[in-house]
């Protein structure tokens, strides 16, 4: 893709984007604003003017619209405000100490998921309607199906407590305690992309171009190479915005299983306590990163397929 | 092809009948032996720290979760077929604008709106099927949208309105039943779209609240004495992925065997 595409597109997006994100950012906002029940409300009633004192410290005693005003401008500046329940915290903070472990694990299982699926596919494909394949195929759509809840507790199970090859939880350091969090995080993806490149291959194998090569007597791998690997991913690209949403998803359960201090565990807590401050930060962060995804899909798309340039 | 569903209906007419059979409630607690292993105390599978029989929580479990799916995977049905019906008929502007909805909410990370939901409004069963229905209704709708684009054009239905049927009836006669198939197949895709869901939330304490449980609770107790006892992990853990890769097997396969049919 040229870069005056490239930057047309991207700039094409955010124009999208950005209203999206604003959207989101407000509607949350207003969901929590309107929940029943508030951070104060503990066990025991506070007095008037503490409760009173607490809600103008926190800017709670403002309208509605200022309040949104006031929060989209201090967001643009990289603060999300102060946590209501981590007291000590500011939200901002606490994105800060999460993310790079969330990163961390989301991205490696993005990498095993597309190495082990990408491969898996194509073999498949390389064999279509044989038993390989089938077998393969059958494989990748029970990966599909289950549930990281699942098998995150299943694998520390297994590996962590009756072999006792792996550390299980809690243990941040080292390379040991990432493989079972990630493993558990990877398969469904690997499941799914593994579909979605022999579906992509198969289709592109039966094509005229293809068959031309053939009878030219080029060899599998060359035609692979050359001409059926790049067409055959457009479909994997296409998955990358669910896949992140997954994986993001994925990972919330995946950081409780293994307690691991991740994004996901501070959302979870966050929503547990009503504490809107974080949950509204963590909210912003995950549609911000899912509508980056998306844009390098789409990138991603332009240079895997020609004809979709400038579509 | 049958194998799967057969497992599945077992599965589920055991949560429904076994329960009243049973001497334990899934809430009760049998002081007497808690912490029983399997047999004890008259517990076929043993109780938990509670003393709350494990069979008894199990099938219960299992009732709900089934239950749940079912209901929220009818009103995505219900939802979704009338969305999508409408786009496809009417076509044109009303089409774009509903499609372009369904494509901003499909962009959604749409567990942190149920989770959003469910902070908001509180934890309740109830909201936590309309919260599950409510999104996933959306591949329906463009399941359901394609079919009737593709059957207005078809030529009984251009002779229907040739012959001056009006559209209520025609949309009625002869395009809903045609789409009931693919809805069908999509149907059986959603019940475990849905169970994956409800059992996530549950498992994060968002979902269905004690004393009533769920399969995703289960796990989540499971999970935490698992080095204790495994059967508290595998048993739940394992009705959960039997019933969700069963359905997806058959609803996937149903599903192709429809689109190739179509395609003859």
């Amino acid at each position: 893709m040229r870069l005056a595409d490239m930057i047309a597109l991207i700039l094409r997006r955010l124009m999208t984007a950005i209203p999206t994100l604003l959207a989101i950012v407000i509607l949350s906002f207003l969901l929590m604003r309107f929940a029943p029940g508030g951070p104060f409300d503990g066990d025991r009633p506070l007095a008037p003017e503490t409760r009173a004192a607490l809600e103008a410290a926190y800017g709670l005693d403002k309208s509605i619209g200022e309040q949104i005003g006031r929060y989209l401008l201090r967001i643009i500046q990289g603060d999300f405000g102060p946590s209501l329940v981590y007291r000590d915290f500011t939200v901002t903070e606490l994105i800060a100490q999460s993310l790079p472990i969330s990163l961390l694990i989301g991205g490696l299982a993005l990498l095993l998921a597309s190495i082990a699926g990408i491969s898996a596919g194509l073999f498949a494909a390389a064999r279509a309607g044989r038993w390989q394949d089938q077998s393969l195929m059958l494989t990748a759509t029970i990966l599909t199906a289950l549930p990281t809840f699942v098998t995150g507790p299943l694998l520390a199970l297994i590996f962590g407590l009756w072999l006792g090859w792996l550390p299980v939880s809690g243990q941040v350091g080292g390379a040991a305690w990432l493989i079972l969090p990630v493993t558990a995080l990877a398969l469904p993806v690997a499941g799914a992309i593994a579909k979605l490149a022999r579906a992509g291959l198969a289709e592109i194998l039966e094509q005229d171009h293809i068959r031309a090569a053939r009878a030219r007597g080029t060899g599998p791998l060359t035609i692979l190479a050359r001409h059926a690997l790049r067409p055959a991913l457009v479909p994997v690209a296409s998955y990358l915005g669910p896949a992140a949403a997954g994986l993001l998803t994925g990972a919330v359960v995946i950081e409780t299983v293994f307690g691991l201090p991740g994004l996901g565990r501070y959302f979870v807590q966050g929503a547990l306590n009503r504490d809107y401050p974080l949950v509204l930060g963590v909210v912003t962060l995950y549609a911000a990163l899912i509508i980056a995804f998306n844009l390098v899909a789409d990138l991603l798309y332009g240079w895997l397929d020609p004809r979709m340039r400038g579509a | 092809m049958k194998g799967p569903l057969i497992l599945v209906a077992v599965i589920a007419f055991a949560a429904f009948l076994l329960p009243p059979l049973l001497p334990w409630n899934h809430a009760a607690i049998d002081w007497g032996s808690v912490n029983a292993r399997l047999g004890q105390g008259g517990h076929i599978l043993g109780t938990d720290d509670l003393g709350r029989d494990r069979l008894a929580r199990l099938l219960v479990g299992t009732r709900t979760t089934v239950s749940v799916a079912l209901a929220a995977a009818l009103v995505a049905l219900l939802i979704g077929t009338i969305w999508g019906a409408v786009a496809g008929w009417v076509g044109g502007r009303t089409d774009e604008i509903m499609m372009r909805i369904v494509d901003g909410l499909y962009a959604l990370p749409f567990m942190f709106v149920v989770i959003l939901l469910m902070v908001v409004f509180g934890r309740s069963i109830l909201l936590v099927f309309i919260g599950i229905g409510a999104v996933e209704w959306l591949t329906m709708a463009r399941v359901v949208r394609g079919q009737v684009m593709a059957l207005k054009t078809r030529p009984f239905v251009l002779a229907a309105e040739a012959a001056g049927a009006p559209g209520r009836s025609i949309l009625w006669r002869h395009i809903l039943p045609n789409v009931a198939g693919v809805a069908a197949a999509y149907l059986m895709l959603t019940v475990p779209q849905v169970v994956m869901v409800e059992s996530f939330l549950s498992f994060l304490g968002l979902g269905v609240q004690e004393p009533l449980t769920s399969l995703g609770i289960l796990v989540n107790e499971g999970a935490d004495e698992m080095d204790m006892v495994p059967a508290g992990l595998l048993l739940p853990g394992g009705i959960l992925i039997a019933i969700i890769v069963c359905l997806t097997l058959a609803g996937e396969r149903y599903r192709d065997r429809l689109a190739s049919a179509q395609r003859r």
